[in-house]
């Protein structure tokens, strides 16, 4: 028996390991100290601590500890990267390419630096929600100074060519910053061999805490720095001011750790488990996988089920935990803007699921999923107008809507 | 958003899910909403036309959780009206029947509108003058 709800929304947040609060614990009460304190052991085990975790992350994306810097998660990081790189380097541009695809974080930070005075180049993604390269050697321009394509995207788990776009940036001159959020502890990640400048990523996507996250910023080949968003202190070398979150970090440090120990086995298990989930809905009439199948995370799949509500789906299968890229989970009343922007009909954006598999995913959550699935996406086309036109033969596109 | 005891008993047991006769003459049918905005309600009415009562009604929604338990409740609500009464029903009802909150309320909405639409086609069919719909847009 499966134990119920199932939790198949890993991209959304994910579980923390007990290892990692096992590891955080002691830093709540007995060793609570200050990291920066510099001249009592309370501060000292507090820094010992942190440089400890610092090491055990940068070793998970192959970076220095020093170039790690803290903040809150991986919206702070990209905020910091964006915001930070247009201030810093303001004297050589103002010219900002990224996708129509990216995370709100980098979307809304484009945003608020373009009403700042920045220039905005949000490049499309072709129909596997790929971005093509030839479009981002057209886009770079004189003033270009930085490149923010995400590694892996939140909704449909496609990778982007990060080692292309990285090694295009170099030849130009431009930062390249890419959130990783959804990448790192997931898939293999080398700053040093993927040429990345800055990277955010945050603890929660891997199995660590909410609360703190980290933006790497090179520090060779080049030196990288941004402008600090948050003054005072001048802690993490002056880029991100406030007492550090110790117990956060430790836990970040324990999730990275666990990650590079276990990201091998694990990616192959999950996919294994996906490939299984996946193909199952597939044998459905009219469901089809949004994104790219081949270059994709390990552990997520989203499917559009024709003639289904997103929404109304969710209900039919409560004892799954999933999300939507339907108008009608949004506060906004609109589709996925992801979705719709791989090309997809507003109609397939309201019919699609996504499923994160995780470490806790077991076989017989699968096939619980499968078999509830199925029974939901049933039940519904049973009471959908639209499915019983379609079985008529009726062209949907061809029928006057009255549209509200 | 959780929803309410009474949308989640109108969409786990839903009424009078089903298709009547397009073609008969005492049948109207409503198809009101549009796929790519995620809400599609077919709404089918079967009258007596000697004494202008809705005999029997089904209904098929493409949508959310709200939107199939307003049609199903407005379904149930005009089984045994006259088509005159049916007329009457206002979506704010619909909306505080079902404790829809506001971001729904384009459900009832829909609701209504499907109810009068099918209205609409039954006296199309009969020969009448189809009444002026106020949500229509």
């Amino acid at each position: 028996m499966v134990k119920l709800p199932i939790y198949l929304d890993n991209n959304s947040t994910t579980p923390m390991d007990p290892r990692v609060l096992d590891a955080m614990m002691p830093y709540f009460t007995q060793n609570f100290g200050n990291a920066a304190s510099r001249n009592h052991p309370f501060g000292w085990k507090a820094e010992e601590a942190v440089d400890y975790a610092r090491e055990q992350i940068a070793q998970l994306i192959g970076a220095n500890e020093k170039e790690i810097i803290f903040t809150s998660g991986a919206t702070e990081s990209n905020n910091l990267a964006i915001k930070g790189v247009l201030e810093m380097y303001a004297r050589k541009g103002n010219h900002i390419i990224t996708t129509n695809t990216e995370h709100k974080a980098v979307l809304d930070a484009c945003k608020h630096a373009e009403k700042m005075g920045a220039e905005l180049t949000y490049l499309e993604v072709e129909e596997n929600g790929i971005l093509d390269l030839q479009k981002l050697q057209e886009a770079i321009k004189q003033n270009t100074v930085l490149i923010s394509v995400m590694w892996a995207n939140n909704e449909i788990g496609v990778i982007q060519p990060v080692q292309e776009i990285s090694r295009m940036a170099k030849e130009r001159g431009v930062l390249f910053h890419t959130d990783a959020t959804q990448a790192v502890g997931k898939i293999p990640v080398n700053v040093i061999e993927d040429g990345i400048d800055l990277m955010s990523f945050t603890a929660h996507k891997m199995y660590g805490p909410k609360g703190i996250g980290a933006l790497y910023v090179r520090r060779k080949n080049p030196r990288v720095k941004v402008s600090a968003q948050i003054d005072g202190g001048g802690h993490e070398r002056g880029m991100r001011s406030g007492t550090l979150n110790v117990t956060g970090i430790v836990g970040f440090g324990a999730a990275c750790k666990l990650c590079r120990e276990e990201m091998n086995e694990e990616s192959k298990r999950l996919a294994k488990l996906r490939d299984k989930l996946e193909n199952a809905l597939l044998a459905l009439e009219e469901s089809y996988v949004n994104g790219s199948k081949e270059n994709r995370l390990p552990h997520c799949t989203n499917v559009s089920f024709k003639f289904v509500e997103g929404e109304g789906l969710m209900m039919a299968m409560h004892n799954l935990a999933v999300s939507s890229g339907s108008a009608c989970t949004s506060a906004s009343l609109e589709p996925s803007y992801v979705l719709k922007n791989l090309g997809l009909d507003d109609e397939l954006a309201h019919s699609s699921i996504r499923f994160g598999l995780g470490r806790y995913t077991s076989e017989a959550e699968i096939d619980y999923a499968i078999e509830h699935v199925t029974q939901a996406v049933n039940k519904l086309r049973d009471m959908s107008p639209l499915w019983e036109m379609h079985k008529e033969g009726i062209d949907l596109q061809k029928v006057d809507w009255q549209e509200h | 958003m959780a929803y309410s005891d009474k949308v989640l008993d109108h969409y786990n047991n839903p009424r009078n899910v089903g298709v009547l006769d397009k073609s008969a003459k005492n049948v109207g049918t409503g198809l009101v909403g549009a796929p790519e905005c995620g809400d599609v309600m077919r709404l089918q009415i079967e009258v007596d036309e000697k004494t202008g009562e809705i005999t029997e009604a089904k209904f098929k929604t493409f949508g959310c959780g709200s939107a199939i338990a307003s049609s199903s409740l407005a379904t149930e609500w005009i089984k045994g009206k006259t088509v005159d009464d049916a007329l009457k029903i206002d979506n704010m009802e619909i909306v505080e029947e079902l404790s829809l909150p506001p971001v729904k309320i384009h459900c009832s909405v829909l609701a209504e509108d499907a109810i009068k639409s099918a209205i609409n086609d039954y006296r199309k069919k009969q020969g009448l003058e189809p009444i002026h719909l106020e949500n229509e847009h």
